[in-house]
């Protein structure tokens, strides 16, 4: 199966009904897939007029109460941003896939790259929360974009599923997991008395707001605007900052349950490869190399890459002689690492924005030169 | 070094390689042999430079992209002159017939078959050439029985359109003699 | 006293609303409302209140989604039929309508109402058209005559006004229609028709601004500027049997195009009906 297509098959397993699109390279499989997979199990599938209209649309059917949707690669992503931000504020779940290509711009529009990561993170303008999710397989593209749709209805916030060109096309034999055995998240719904003076107010021991979708007989207004407890546009600073600060909160008071970090061959690594998506092929690779010739190297790989797992490799920093930061952009995670590292480990970079694959060798060479000088 | 069998396949947009790569890749998953499949090509569907690659391993397979391939299909000179250099030694080598070896072409295992002209003219669908080429290949490598391949091409070609593919994947198998497969047979360990 | 349309479908405790004196945004809101009404009492296919979404986007005219008190959305610049298009095909039930701006509906998103209309999916669309970019203080909009004046045209516009009926019409909208703010009655009557049509439907209305169009184009006070819509409005039949010269400022109001042609959201159920049945037959 393509990584485009597990990503697909994982979506509606997680309950995915509802999907709209633009086509775009490398994403375009993914609204193909959507295209002949939804009707099948009664859900709707749009291709709508550009990239503006298909967020707008999933966002549409969000509020509805549809788990919903969409892909794009990056000219489109630019695109989307203005949107994504309104699903942040009004707290309207969905799946923002981006195929990472090489760009700026059109680019190279078939070749891989990971230069979205910042913009995943900051691409829309405010503050605000996000969570970025990022797979390293066909299987993991599967497992991990139900974690996105489960991630999105919990925390009632956009997820977005940052993958790229390396795992989107490679085809790999992937197990299904058997249905039943899927942990699936839907969203809060709980009731406000059919009033709709209190749809954004949070209830103690919740995180999330909670309200029926449009249609099941409440009433409540959604806007773009910092918003009361109605929902209804305010100028309070006060209610701004409450506002702000929730949005923020409730993503950062639950990172235990959002980071998600994969490890390989940590144990008494001296020399730890950092890296995400499908760069980790190249480092697993490495890594085994490098352990054939005496290198305590390991591989320390975030899946959930925003926010950014920073006590998870505070942790493990006393143990490091090094990190090598491996990613396909020019120093993008390579900020987050040396920002947690502070000086206390060296960190080296391996880049790449050629619209090539950074071969294992690469690696390798560094993580011997690393492993001499720490002689 | 793990154990992993390296192949590519580089032609020009619309030959089918990459379908090619897909079959072998799935002929392996079917026998229960881990792979992965990838391919790069430039924004044209038709005439511009394309290579797929599959990596088979009982293994598991991390680097997707080959490092050294052991097979190279090449249906183009400029794929050809490109690719042949980046091939271990003793690789196979399959070209289609009308392509010129190139000078220097190391010690390689070089297999010139008439692949476009026997789909072009015994076929009569120049666009079965990746069938006849995945008969040919698989002949000749003997990594997959018959079945299982003939399995894995169904799977990837459109309803109805068995019966051609079959008779493409027969006429790929006989351009190959024996002699030739002795020499090049690869065994998956 | 206040109506009792006010107390039954205004969220009157955030009233009074944000728009100028004269304004002519809540006449026409009052029209939506009693369309929305008279279809909610209908006594032989009453739409359900709860079913009843009002989408905007951003604008003087897009806060009248807030002030009402139905399932709203008040969405981003030019976007609000692109999230409608979500909502009603997500959910079909609902009876989605759009109040949307000249410059929200025919510039900023232009594109998504001549696909909307292409598309022919079953959204009521309400244009406030003031001629006039107001929320952000008096720009020219894509509706503002050739030579009228706005704080971006001090020396008059130079570009072609849309006609935002015309052009919905263009792109195969099946439900085109004119109202202004002055023919009450008769606007809140094509709003009506307009939501009990089966397809996308766009009822263009000509609002008034007085305190950015009408100041910089001296047409007066929003009295004058009503008075004007009073002698220019002219239903559709009056209008054709003008001789072109003298039909000058005139303008028609009433239904412009309609026709039958099959709607989105049911043409899609069709596409699921089939799949579903071809899935279950694999199985």
């Amino acid at each position: 199966m393509q990584g485009n297509e597990a990503c697909v098959e994982g979506a509606i397993a997680a309950g995915m009904r509802f999907f709209a699109g633009y086509p775009i390279t490398p994403s375009t499989e993914i609204a193909e897939a959507c295209s002949v997979r939804l009707p099948q199990v009664g859900g709707h599938f749009i291709q709508m007029e550009d990239e503006l209209a298909s967020m707008a649309a999933v966002i549409g059917a969000s509020a509805a109460g549809a788990k919903a949707m969409t892909a794009t690669s990056g000219p489109g992503f630019s695109l989307k941003q203005e949107n994504i931000g309104y699903a942040c504020i009004a707290e309207l779940p969905c799946v923002i896939v981006d195929v990472q290509r090489c760009g700026p711009s059109t680019g190279l529009a078939t070749a891989p790259a990971q230069g979205d990561y910042q913009q995943a993170r900051w691409g829309t303008h405010g503050d605000h929360p996000v969570i970025a999710l990022s797979p390293s397989s066909v299987s993991e593209t599967y497992t991990l974009i139900i974690r996105a749709f489960n991630l999105a209805e919990k925390y009632r916030t956009p997820v977005i599923f940052l993958t790229d060109e390396i795992v989107a096309h490679m085809r790999e034999g992937i197990e299904i997991p058997d249905p039943e055995s899927l942990e699936i998240c839907d969203r809060r719904v709980a009731g406000n008395d059919g009033a709709y003076k209190f749809a954004y107010r949070v209830p103690e021991g919740q995180i999330v707001p909670g309200w029926k979708p449009f249609g099941e007989g409440e009433r409540y207004n959604i806007t773009g605007l910092f918003h009361d407890y109605s929902g209804f546009p305010t100028n309070s600073n006060a209610m701004a900052q409450e506002e702000g600060s929730r949005l923020l909160d409730k993503i950062n008071n639950n990172l235990a349950d959002i980071i998600q970090v994969d490890e390989y061959k940590m144990e008494g690594a001296e020399f730890a490869v950092v890296c995400f998506g499908g760069t980790a092929r190249a480092a697993a690779f490495a890594v085994d190399a490098a352990r054939e010739l005496g290198i305590r190297a390991g591989m320390w790989r975030p899946v959930t890459v925003w926010p950014f797992p920073e006590k998870e490799l505070e942790e493990k920093l006393s143990g490091l002689k090094g990190i090598i930061m491996v990613e396909h952009n020019y120093g993008q995670m390579l900020r987050e690492v040396s920002r947690v590292a502070a000086g206390r480990v060296k960190v080296e970079f391996i880049g790449c924005i050629d619209g090539t694959i950074i071969e294992p060798v690469r690696i390798l060479d560094k993580l011997r030169e690393v492993h001499e000088n720490a002689k | 070094m793990k154990n992993r069998y390296e192949m590519r396949f580089s032609g020009s947009g619309g030959q089918g390689v990459i379908l090619a790569s897909v079959i072998f890749a799935e002929a392996a998953i079917i026998s229960g042999i881990n792979a992965v499949q990838s391919q790069s090509y430039g924004p044209e569907a038709r005439g511009g430079m394309c290579k797929a690659e599959t990596i088979i391993s009982r293994d598991s397979i991390d680097f997707s992209k080959p490092i050294c391939p052991g097979f190279l299909l090449a249906l183009t000179q400029k794929a050809l002159d490109k690719f042949l250099p980046e091939t271990r030694e003793n690789a196979v080598i399959v070209a289609d017939a009308s392509l010129n070896i190139p000078e220097n072409a190391g010690n390689k295992k070089l297999v010139l078959l008439p692949i476009l002209k026997t789909a072009g003219e015994d076929i009569g669908k120049a666009f079965t050439a990746n069938i006849v080429a995945v008969g040919a290949i698989n002949s000749l490598l003997g990594l997959f029985d018959r079945e299982t391949l003939t399995e894995a091409v169904k799977r990837h070609v459109p309803p109805g359109s068995e019966a051609l593919n079959e008779k493409a994947l027969q006429a790929g198998y006989e351009l190959v003699d024996r002699q030739m497969a002795e020499s090049c047979r690869v065994y998956i360990v | 006293m206040p109506s009792e349309l006010i107390y039954n479908y205004m969220r009157i405790d955030h009233l009074p609303h944000i728009w100028c004196a004269g304004c002519g945004n809540g006449v026409l809101t009052h029209d939506v409302v009693r369309a929305i009404d008279s279809l909610c009492n209908d006594p032989d296919r009453p739409i359900p209140r709860e079913k009843v979404v009002i989408v905007s986007g951003i604008g003087c005219s897009s806060r009248a989604a807030g002030y009402l008190d139905f399932n709203s959305m008040h969405t981003t610049h030019g976007r609000a039929i692109a999230f409608a298009s979500g909502i009603k095909i997500a959910n079909p039930e609902l009876t989605v309508v759009v109040i949307t701006g000249d410059g929200d509906c025919a510039a900023i998103g232009g594109n998504h109402l001549i696909h909307a209309c292409r598309r022919n999916i079953d959204l009521t669309v309400v244009v406030f058209n003031n001629e006039i970019y107001g929320m952000t203080g008096g720009q020219y909009s894509p509706t503002t005559p050739r030579g009228d004046k706005g704080t971006t045209a001090v020396y008059g516009v130079v570009d072609r006004p849309f006609d935002i009926a015309a052009l919905a019409a263009g792109a195969g909208a099946s439900f085109t229609a004119r109202g202004d703010v002055y023919h009450v009655k008769e606007t809140t009557e094509l709003i009506r028709q307009g939501i009990r049509h089966k397809g996308f439907s766009l009822i263009d209305c000509r609002s008034v601004c007085p305190t950015y169009y009408g100041r910089k184009n001296k047409k007066g006070d929003a009295v004058q500027m009503l008075k004007w819509q009073k002698e220019n409005g002219l239903p559709m039949k009056q209008y054709r049997a003008l001789p072109p010269e003298q039909r000058a400022d005139k303008y028609a109001l009433g239904i412009l195009s309609r026709n039958e042609y099959p709607e989105y959201t049911e043409e899609y159920q069709k596409i699921i009906e089939m799949a579903m049945a071809e899935k279950g037959k694999e199985k």
